[in-house]
């Protein structure tokens, strides 16, 4: 069907050439109009620019579905008990009432990248001449046989935050005592590459306060994993014997789940579990794929614009993109929003269009006062996104300098959130 | 400013401050409310200036400093161990390591002298207000809003050069031109 679907677009643009200049005076009535999918630190964060940099030039529509806007950066803040869940949701109102952003609370289920239309489950369709996606993740069938979405509730996520990370904390705080939590770790690449590893330490935090003698279990496809010295010296240190990690050498990679029995298979061998925690295998958000702008599991983009390769008119952010070099994450997701929110007003507005730039910090928290981060700078290149220089925290560091990496941690989260949600 | 040289910028030098009257450099506007303290014999001693680091309002309600104050008395003692460092008479001053930067190297006034576009200062902002609130919050990240231009030069060339050392900032400052730090500069002393 995809293959139909582009075969029919290629046969659209040709015949667009011909028909080109009144098709454009027809989108372009008034004032340009750009449409914008998903409101996390992508999407929220090209809107605010677009909107406050254009001053009332550009028209920009933002579709989301949820009212409240859960991070899930911080997340596992709230499951290790360090932040509670209203300070990591967020609402659009500033978005819509001070930057005048046209915030829509619904579902987009379609694209029609010839029309020009984005089209919502409530049945209306939005014109755009630029469309922004930024649809973050979604989890590809099959991944970890035995789990699919609707065993969410026996074996959560947890990796869209919202009720999925509620859920799973509570199962954690109600496992019996001297009980098993397993993780299902991702390959990659998925969203936050520290994150599962952040979530180990929080759970550990966690048990170690409330259920002393639980076991945490990871089952992980990877053979290395990110910032993994750091956290594993952390593990020692702070939550000795209390976590074991399963890698591809010993069927990290051969797992399967029966939601029913709440087992987890590993190499064959059955393991029985209080609480599991399923990240599968990751792609784009859905709608990139309806949209038609995919290859594979995500979608190319162009370095210097964040621009699709497959289509003009329209930009990919943030995780569900194909950049090259970053990591996905809500910092860069919000880095890559702001070049693109400026080629898109160049574009639309000729307003200056400056050589982009893009950076990343990922910060983790392993224990209490207990910091660490990673980071590196990235340029465009023609071929991709690509990582200039970097840093990470090394291990064996005095506690002076994790617990200000904790802090600076915070005052990220503060920095980011204004960022996007003004 | 504080050392040798040091002269008003947007707060008064701090030079020879133990036992300094309150109010008392010539040649500086204070906030009406610091004048009212200064006529109330106000004399800056190890312990008002102790309180007043910890908490501004609770000895002056309105200066024109941004500054919320310092909550951990470590950072206070430090502080205060240097800036005894620049007073004749430091009576009982802890003598505590002093831990900030004693002083970032001098910038080459040709570099200080360039004119920042605060257009592209503003684009490139997006880089740094990820982290730093726009909104002028400090917790945990210091604020950037409102400095002298040429403090932030000075600042940001130290983080190029590695002269500071935080490495967030040496990896956005080591790929900063010059003029691109000017542009910064530029547009965040004219954030209100």
């Amino acid at each position: 069907m995809k293959l139909d679907r582009r075969g029919f677009i290629g046969a659209g643009v040709a015949t667009a050439a011909t028909l080109s200049a009144p098709m454009v005076m027809g989108a372009s009535h008034g004032k340009p109009k750009v449409v914008i999918i998903g409101g996390g630190a992508g999407g929220a964060t090209a809107a605010r620019y677009i909107a406050k940099d254009s001053a009332g030039a550009i028209d920009v529509t933002l579709i989301e579905p949820t009212r409240t806007y859960y991070t899930c950066f911080f997340s596992n803040l709230y499951i290790g008990g360090f932040r509670d869940f209203a300070s990591i949701g967020h609402s659009y109102g500033t978005l819509a009432a001070e930057y005048g952003i046209n915030v829509v609370h619904d579902w987009a289920i379609d694209v029609d990248r010839d029309a020009k239309t984005v089209t919502l489950a409530g049945g209306s369709s939005v014109p755009y001449d630029s469309l922004v996606i930024s649809p973050g993740i979604d989890f590809i069938d099959g991944a970890v046989p035995g789990w699919d979405i609707s065993a969410q509730n026996a074996m959560p996520h947890a990796y869209k935050a919202g009720s999925q990370t509620q859920l799973l904390k509570a199962q954690i705080e109600s496992m019996p005592s001297g009980g098993t939590y397993a993780m299902v770790a991702p390959p990659n690449p998925y969203r936050c590459p520290p994150g599962p590893y952040e979530r180990v330490s929080m759970v550990a935090h966690l048990l170690t306060q409330i259920n002393p003698t639980a076991k945490i279990l990871i089952v992980d496809p990877k053979q290395k994993f990110s910032k993994q010295g750091l956290f594993e010296e952390g593990w020692d240190k702070h939550y000795g014997g209390m976590i074991d990690r399963i890698g591809p050498d010993f069927g990290g990679a051969n797992v399967s789940v029966d939601p029913g029995a709440m087992e987890v298979s590993i190499d064959g061998e059955i393991e029985k579990v209080d609480v599991c925690n399923v990240i599968p295998a990751q792609k784009a958000g859905r709608i990139a794929e309806i949209a038609g702008v995919t290859e594979g599991n995500w979608a190319p983009v162009h370095a210097h614009d964040m621009r699709s390769k497959l289509d003009d008119s329209v930009y990919v952010l943030g995780d569900a993109s194909a950049q090259g070099d970053m990591p996905k994450s809500g910092f860069s997701a919000n880095s890559q929003a702001k070049v693109c929110a400026m080629a898109i007003r160049g574009a639309l507005t000729g307003s200056s269009v400056f050589p982009a730039k893009f950076s990343n910090t990922c910060w983790s928290l392993i224990e209490t006062n207990d910091g660490i981060k990673v980071g590196a700078a990235y340029e465009a290149t023609d071929a991709k996104i690509a990582k200039t220089s970097g840093f990470v925290s090394q291990t064996g560091e005095d506690e002076a300098l994790r617990k200000q990496t904790y802090e600076e941690s915070v005052g990220w989260y503060a920095g980011i959130s204004a960022d996007m949600f003004g | 400013m504080v050392g040798d040289g040091a002269f008003n910028r947007t707060g008064p030098h701090l030079n020879d401050l133990f036992g300094r009257a309150a109010g008392s450099i010539e040649g500086f506007t204070y906030s009406d409310d610091m004048d009212r303290a200064a006529n109330g014999g106000l004399v800056w001693d190890v312990e008002n200036l102790e309180d007043f680091i910890e908490n501004p309002k609770s000895l002056i309600s309105r200066t024109k400093m941004r500054f919320k104050g310092i909550k951990d008395p470590v950072d206070r003692e430090n502080l205060m161990a240097y800036l005894r460092l620049f007073s004749d008479n430091p009576a009982n001053i802890p003598e505590a390591e002093p831990t900030m930067h004693a002083r970032d190297p001098d910038v080459d006034p040709n570099i200080l002298a360039i004119q920042g576009d605060p257009e592209y200062g503003a684009y490139l902002s997006g880089e740094c207000v990820t982290c730093h609130q726009i909104g002028g919050g400090d917790d945990g990240i210091p604020s950037i809003i409102a400095w002298m231009p040429e403090d932030f030069v000075t600042a940001l060339q130290a983080y190029k050069s590695g002269h500071r050392t935080h490495p967030v900032m040496h990896l956005v400052a080591q790929r900063l031109s010059n003029k691109e730090i000017a542009a910064l500069a530029a547009y965040f002393a004219a954030v209100e």
